[in-house]
């Protein structure tokens, strides 16, 4: 599965131009892309984006982006705004100025469930799972993004065999690490092109949060443009291309992974001169 | 009743045939239970909102049914289908649009309080449409037809009845259970932005399942419309009885509620043959236990229900982001507002005509009532659907102690003796919460009605009268009297609110489960509250009888609480002020419509209507008022302080594009892979530097 990423600022899109190879889309439209854009547009981009939480603004003008085929790790103390910033780029949360660019397309104000279906994969903070679910009804709500059943189901307990017992479970009984295996199940089964992922080591044992980033590494290397927000855990260091901090509602500072490695504490402990 | 034509048929006194056909009957009455209560069930597992108002859709089903299969003459199969596939959904459509979707990060008594106003509007406007005074009859399906099974005869009707249940049961269970839109509508329960994040579409599946919820009630309406007959208040109340099958599943499960229906209807057609009738020393003082036991059996087997349900666990994360709050009171606002009153009220009685002066003292009487609810469920947070009963129990108390002469200890004892019958109420109840106190003091309020105040041993010859004391006499100075006790009360319930007492209530409304982290002992809490608000009710009923010199069992059945709630959390249930408000509010309803016959059905609607209209502005009008003033006088006084000056208000941005043409999408052929590959293998330096 390859994390494929058309994008066309310009020209026809949908009913594309045609040369025969182009795979038939589930609702019949034909996707091809005609004419390809310099490599440096980014699959994700915000470009001065500003949030409000009512009368509270809490994203002052927000830079970020994520580069086709890179894991960008965000990275900031509690309250810096990296959760909003990721609601932004899902959708559920309208900015209040800036733009939100996906395949260079401004996509500000968007619905999430149309971002969903169109290839964002968004895993909330705490497992993104329904707990009344059963697991088996949990692939099936994944079938949303245009994925057969039988699809999911084979791409997730082929990857995560512990599932397969469970299927008729229902989910919010089962241990958090298999939680967030299901909840990462949809970025495998439904291959989307961008996945969002919000503090996924939250409330797991280490060699759990190592486990899952091994399958974010894999998700990486098939092509998958990945967003991940993180505020403790180094393990996701080691996965990422890009490293992010964020403070106070701003990106402050990025660059590569090792070398952000040693800002991070000061971050953390308040200074704001990085 | 039809169970006793049907024994006829049955060929009189043979023991077996006669429990054959009372088995059979309570088959079909379960079966009816079963696809309300299944309704009932399928909005509760889908929108998390217990539907009041099942009934009444029910009810206006089958009226709908009615208009269009008699009184239209459109053939039977057609009218049910218009009306189960385009109308009763499309009802469901609208309720989902235009009240429901108000009601995110509202409490749980507000989303009570607006489907009891759907209710309370439905009940209202039914006879409006369907004038009263015309005849309706429905003719069973099948003209009637039956066939005979032994010695008992079975219509085709009551076979089509057992079908639809089993047919709704499976149908329920497959679409809920194996089809995408049912897991969704259920996955919306649990969170509706992670369906958005899966791609769902959440506000289609709580459409649909408001949409299949009425159909359902419909259908129950349909069916028992031929034996029950159209009747706007029995047919409500035939998914009243259903709520205790629903209970059984704990609105739920299906299976469960399937066999809670089954249990009351076959208890309920066995107590009509079986039940012993009235022993000599009960019907030499005028009590008919028999006959109105059996008909609150429902009600008997929903409190009972309630009571053993296992315990619903205290959720830590139930403290959600609420729309609803209001400032405390002050004694300076307190005691000028009370003072002002009085001599408002006493100046205004100066000018009121005779009539009027009784139409408001009963508005301000209301008021009384509703101020009741202001610790109860204002402070506390609990819902009590059976104020007007525990006033009734204060107006009968009294009537039988006030005696002619309008003894004033009646007042101390109609308190009093409302007060106990609370605290019985509320120990049983003591650990239920929200939906459940509310549908169990339902029960009650039920209870009292059919079994206690229809007694003639209670009600006489269904009028007490109630006396006043001599300086009571006049209406005019009666009237400032329910004024001063009013403000009296109020200055209780305000002292209360500042003290101790008013944080423990207003922290076990905010979170039970941090109480219980902090020991707070909130059964004793309640169980005072309950007892207050009881009483202050009581006080209300002895005020009522006392103002109309009469007392019937009609001023206090069941359904009037309805309204008392209604009204109150509409002018503010957590103010004294809103009290008073609500009380005036709904005292005015009828004083306009004498005033502007052309109105006098839309007030009728009106407290339903008002009702609805809470999910917008769940703090009630005194609240909103209050605000107002309070933020004017500030002003003036310049206590604005300008650097807490909010910073401007930014719109959200409206959506730019159509993203479904994005075209970041998946299923490419390999070689389009290879071209976009080409594409995005971006170049080592070009990530390490990061974006430009």
């Amino acid at each position: 599965m390859g994390g494929s990423i058309a994008s066309y600022p310009t020209g026809p899109r949908g009913n594309g131009s045609g040369n025969g190879s182009g795979a038939l889309q589930s609702d019949g439209r034909q996707v091809i892309p005609d004419q390809p854009q310099p490599p440096s547009t980014p699959l994700l981009e915000l470009r001065g984006v500003r949030a409000s939480y009512g009368r509270i603004e809490v994203l002052h003008g927000v830079d970020l982006a994520v580069p086709a085929g890179s894991v960008v790790a965000l990275l900031g103390p509690n309250g810096a705004g990296k959760t909003t910033t990721l609601s932004v780029c899902s959708g559920m949360m309208p900015p209040t100025a800036g733009g939100v660019y996906i395949a260079g397309r401004r996509v500000n104000g968007a619905k999430p469930d149309q971002l969903a279906r169109a290839g964002v994969c968004t895993i909330p903070e705490g497992r993104g799972i329904f707990p009344n679910l059963t697991v088996r009804e949990n692939l099936q709500m994944m079938t949303y993004a245009g994925v057969s059943l039988s699809h999911i189901e084979e791409a997730a307990f082929t990857r995560f065999p512990r599932l397969t017992d469970r299927r008729t479970q229902v989910a919010g009984t089962m241990s958090g690490g298999e939680q967030q295996m299901l909840a990462m199940a949809r970025v495998l089964a439904t291959d989307p092109a961008l996945m969002l992922l919000d503090e996924l080591s939250m409330g797991l044992a280490p060699l759990v949060v190592e486990e899952l980033y091994g399958i974010v590494a894999q998700i990486a290397s098939s092509g998958i443009s990945i967003l991940v927000v993180e505020q403790f855990a180094r393990t996701v260091l080691g996965v990422a291309d890009v490293a992010a901090i964020m403070l106070h509602g701003r990106v402050v500072k990025v660059g590569h992974p090792k070398a952000l490695e040693k800002d991070l504490s000061a971050a953390y402990l308040g200074a704001d001169g990085i | 009743m039809h169970s006793v034509a049907l024994l006829a048929q049955a060929g009189g006194n043979d023991l077996f045939s006669n429990f054959l056909a009372f088995t059979i009957l309570g088959i079909v009455s379960a079966a009816i239970y079963a696809i309300a209560a299944s309704g009932l069930v399928v909005t509760y597992t889908t929108s998390g909102i217990f539907n009041f108002a099942h009934g009444a859709i029910g009810m206006m089903g089958a009226f709908t049914y009615w208009q269009l299969a008699v009184k239209w003459k459109w053939p039977t199969l057609l009218a049910i289908a218009v009306v189960l596939l385009v109308i009763a959904p499309a009802f469901g459509w609208l309720i989902d649009r235009v009240i429901m979707r108000g009601l995110e990060g509202t409490s749980e008594v507000t989303k009570i309080v607006v489907t009891i106003g759907l209710t309370f509007g439905l009940i209202a406007l039914a006879p409006v449409i369907w004038s009263p005074r015309e005849n309706r009859k429905v003719q069973p399906l099948f003209a009637g037809n039956k066939f005979e099974l032994g010695s008992v005869s079975i219509t085709y009707h009551q076979i089509v009845i057992i079908v639809v249940a089993l047919a709704v049961a499976v149908g329920l269970r497959l679409l809920l259970y194996k089809t995408r839109p049912g897991v969704s509508m259920r996955a919306v329960v649990d969170s509706r932005s992670l369906v958005q994040l899966n791609g769902g579409r959440p506000n289609r599946s709580s459409a649909l399942s408001w949409a299949l919820g009425c159909s359902l009630a419909a259908l129950a309406g349909i069916l028992i419309a031929d034996r029950l007959g159209l009747e706007v208040l029995s047919l409500t109340f035939l998914v009243i009885n259903a709520y205790a099958a629903a209970i059984v599943g704990r609105l739920v499960s299906l299976p469960l509620t399937y066999l809670g229906a089954l249990i009351l209807g076959l208890v309920e057609n066995y107590a009509v043959g079986y039940l012993p009738t009235n022993p000599q020393f009960l019907t030499d003082r005028d009590i008919d236990l028999t006959t109105t036991l059996r008909i609150a059996i429902p009600v008997i087997m929903l409190f009972i229900v309630l009571l053993i349900l296992p315990h619903a666990p205290l959720r830590a994360h139930g403290l959600q982001r609420s729309r609803e709050g209001v400032e405390k009171p002050t004694w300076a606002w307190a005691l000028v507002g009370f003072g002002a009153f009085i001599v408002a009220t006493a100046t205004v009685t100066l000018f009121l005509s005779d009539k009027n002066v009784v139409s408001w003292s009963k508005a301000l009487v209301f008021a009384l009532i509703m101020l009741s609810l202001v610790p109860l469920t204002g402070f506390g947070g609990q819902i009590s659907l059976a104020q007007m009963t525990f006033a009734g129990i204060g107006a009968v108390t009294m009537a039988k102690v006030g005696g002619e002469s309008g003894n004033l200890l009646g007042i101390v004892l109609a308190i009093l003796i409302a007060a106990a019958v609370g605290a019985l109420v509320a120990l049983p109840a003591l650990r239920l919460r929200g939906i459940y106190l509310a549908l169990a003091t339902l029960a009650f309020a039920f209870f009292m009605d059919k079994v206690v105040f229809s007694q003639k041993a209670v009600f006489e010859n269904g009028s007490l009268s109630v006396g006043r004391p001599p300086f009571l006499e006049n209406d005019r100075v009666f009237m400032v009297f329910i004024a001063v006790v009013f403000s009296v009360v109020g200055i209780v319930v305000v002292w209360l609110r500042l003290g101790p007492f008013g944080r423990r209530l207003q922290a076990m409304k905010d979170s039970p489960a941090a109480c219980a982290t902090l020991g707070l002992n909130l059964t004793v809490t309640k169980l005072q509250v309950f007892m207050l608000s009881a009483g202050i009710a009581g006080l209300g009923g002895a005020m009522f009888g006392m103002l109309q010199k009469t007392a019937t069992p009609t001023n206090f059945e069941a359904l009037s609480s309805l309204p008392i709630l209604l009204m109150a959390v509409a002018g503010g249930v957590s103010m004294v002020s809103g009290a008073l408000l609500g009380g005036l509010l709904y005292g005015s309803f009828p004083v306009i419509s004498e005033a502007i016959p052309a109105l006098s059905s839309l007030l009728l609607v009106a407290p339903g209507l008002i009702g609805i209209s809470l999910g917008r502005n769940p703090n009630g009008a005194a609240n909103e008022i209050g605000t107002t003033v309070r933020q004017a006088i500030d002003k003036r006084r310049g206590r604005i302080e300008h650097d807490k000056e909010p910073s401007k208000f930014r719109a959200p941005m409206e959506p730019h594009l159509e993203v479904e043409t994005l075209g970041i999408d998946r299923g490419f052929g390999p070689e389009d892979l290879a071209l976009i590959d080409e594409v995005v293998r971006l170049d080592e330096e070009v990530v390490a530097s990061g974006p430009p």
